[in-house]
């Protein structure tokens, strides 16, 4: 009799084991989720991690296609989470208390609380960061491009190429002294910024080789020698340093822009219990080591730094002296409309001849 | 008897009813509501024709819209320049195997995947590529030549990845002239010219308007050969459906572009039908 309850007893809690075993659906950035990390991740908990690789724009579309379904972790930048959630209400509120907040550097979790505040309820906290800027080869272009601006010397004509996205015109609106940043709760005099990074970009038109789209296609035209200047991550120089070391990232004399990437619940996420245990899970400093390794930027994990590569942190010193650090332009929430302003002057910006 | 007829006729019938409800009819429905939608607020939208009036009076999106209408248009021009001599040659002049085999050669390039073959196109075009080395081996450049990254190069790629949808129908009606009536238009004093004129083209013409309507949709609607060999001007229009929809998450504007698109293809393949006077069941019959 004993035994047939015990039995049944072991029975019952392979059973509840099972149940407990749940998929999380992670919609991420290549390098975010390591095939190591998430390995590790599947032994210790039972559980299983589908990644879906995309960026920024992808995941709020994918997102807002699917009133927040579909996924139960995605990670946005920290600045893509405030309009969204308020136009479209893709997210759900992130229960603090369910993560181990020692993990975090106590700085960049409040700052991304903070601006991923709605209604008083918080619904992102911070995961990897990093900034974009410029990546040159130095041999050839390091006397003349120092800032965003310098793309357009003639000195570089034919040899340079930046995107035709947001980060374009907010690098290039700063290199020209004015502070977008400041205007974002102005219409008016955003659009008047844009208007003269607008004009500007259409005198510079003739100097870019071509308007890259994804980075490997950059990767490529700095590495073949075909660009000599471009505005990209910080990563993507890191990387070529090691195929050639005149080649790497310069943190701009107007400041470097910097972003951070968060972790944000999806509405509809059905794993929520999994997706906290997988925030807790990778922020630990060892995991956190293995994913600044796999995607080339640092984490917001305190104390990962001690885990990191000595290569990478030594580009890293390199790239950013204690001025360039102090002078990062960090995103803040972007108000809903302004991408409608800028989206036009891009338009106009490609149209032009 | 007749009642299980009409029901196996339903059953059949079932997959292309939901392919073209599920598929096709519902989602433009659908795109038709969001694009006469304008966003007032934050989830507070009416409904307005203000996206049609803003794609059809900003210039920069009506000169997108007919840039991408004429290259189009030139494209299927192009291909079936090219192709109609091939064409010609694997149907009527190529024998036995060697015709299998200069068949097999069109259908090969479409065994990977667009993509890949567009990726070939970079590699041999851009600066530091194949055919700019070749140049200044052979003395013909002294610095490396850009080929990529223009109109031309987009055409080239264009061309190249619509040639096997005009190869085939041509080859197909060409098949079917018999070569006697070629010799009679010889025999009666026909010149070449003539007899292209007169008997080749007249009894090609299913074949030509069927592949010339199939390489303009693909033209028209390709994202991936646009994107990736055009230029810094080159601006195709469903880039920009694509940067409305994602980039800018502007679903609205999106949507009346889609509209527009479609709008305009339908319009260039009932004109193409009405200048060569073909129905369209004669052509695809």
């Amino acid at each position: 009799m004993t035994r047939t309850i015990l039995l049944t007893g072991t029975l019952l809690a392979g059973l509840t084991t099972v149940a407990q075993a749940d998929t999380l659906r992670l919609l991420t950035w290549g390098g975010y989720a390591p095939d190591d990390v998430i390995e590790l991740f599947e032994e210790q908990t039972g559980h299983t991690v589908e990644v879906t690789k995309s960026n920024n724009e992808e995941m709020i579309a994918k997102l807002r296609a699917t009133g927040g379904g579909g996924f139960d972790l995605a990670q946005p930048s920290q600045d893509r989470i405030m309009g969204p959630q308020m136009e479209f209400g893709i997210y759900k509120p992130i229960d603090v208390s369910k993560l181990d907040q020692d993990l975090f550097i106590p700085s960049m979790l409040d700052a991304t609380m903070a601006n991923t505040t709605v209604n008083g309820d918080v619904y992102g906290v911070p995961h990897v960061w990093g900034t974009s800027g410029l990546v040159m080869n130095t041999a050839e272009a390091g006397d003349i491009v120092k800032d965003y601006t310098d793309l357009c010397d003639p000195a570089v004509a034919g040899k340079v190429s930046y995107r035709l996205k947001r980060p374009t015109l907010i690098g290039f609106a700063f290199s020209m002294g004015e502070d977008p940043f400041a205007a974002y709760d102005d219409e008016a005099k955003y659009t008047e910024i844009m208007e003269k990074v607008e004009a500007k970009l259409i005198e510079c038109k003739a100097n870019v080789k071509t308007y890259w789209g994804g980075g490997d296609e950059l990767m490529n035209l700095v590495r073949s020698g075909e660009v000599t200047a471009s505005m990209a991550w910080d990563t993507g120089g890191w990387k070529l340093n090691d195929d050639n070391s005149d080649i790497t990232f310069v943190a701009p004399a107007s400041g470097a822009l910097g972003w951070i990437d968060t972790f944000v619940l999806p509405a509809k996420g059905q794993a929520d219990d999994v997706a906290y245990e997988w925030i807790n899970f990778v922020m630990q400093p060892e995991i956190a080591a293995k994913i600044t390794a796999a995607a080339g930027n640092f984490t917001a994990s305190a104390g990962a730094d001690e885990f990191a590569e000595d290569a990478l942190k030594a580009k890293y010193q390199a790239s950013f002296p204690q001025e360039a650090i102090d002078n990062i332009k960090w995103y803040p929430p972007v108000p809903a409309g302004l991408e409608i302003i800028e989206g036009d002057v891009l338009d106009r910006v490609q149209a032009a001849n | 008897m007749r009642a299980q007829a009409r029901i196996g006729f339903i059953l059949l019938l079932m997959p292309l009813i939901l392919w073209l409800g599920l598929l096709i009819i519902i989602p433009h429905i659908d795109m038709f509501l969001i694009s006469i939608r304008e966003r007032i607020s934050f989830g507070v939208y009416e409904t307005s024709l203000t996206h049609y009036q803003k794609a059809l009076t900003e210039p920069l999106y009506l000169r997108t819209f007919w840039r991408t209408a004429v290259m189009s248009v030139l494209a299927t021009v192009i291909t079936l320049l090219i192709a109609f001599p091939v064409a010609y040659y694997i149907a009527k002049m190529a024998r036995g195997r060697l015709q299998q085999v200069l068949f097999l050669l069109c259908l090969i390039p479409f065994y990977v995947s667009e993509l890949v073959r567009t990726f070939g196109w970079m590699i041999l075009l851009r600066e530091t590529g194949i055919i700019s080395h070749l140049l200044q081996w052979a003395g013909l450049a002294d610095q490396p030549v850009e080929m990529l990254y223009n109109d031309a190069a987009m055409m080239v790629g264009l061309v190249y990845t619509s040639m096997l949808f005009m190869v085939v129908p041509l080859v197909t009606t060409l098949e079917s002239l018999d070569d006697s009536v070629v010799e009679a238009g010889y025999d009666l004093g026909g010149t070449g010219l003539s007899v292209l004129r007169e008997i080749i083209i007249p009894h090609a013409m299913p074949g030509i308007v069927s592949g010339c309507i199939v390489v303009f949709m693909l033209s028209l609607g390709n994202y991936l050969t646009p994107t990736m060999l055009g230029g810094k001007d080159s601006l195709w229009f469903t880039e920009m459906i694509y940067n409305q929809f994602i980039v800018r998450s502007n679903w609205e504007l999106g949507a009346a572009f889609g509209f527009m698109l479609l709008v305009l293809s339908s319009v260039i393949v009932w004109g193409m039908l009405r200048l060569t006077g073909r129905t369209l069941q004669e052509t695809l019959g």
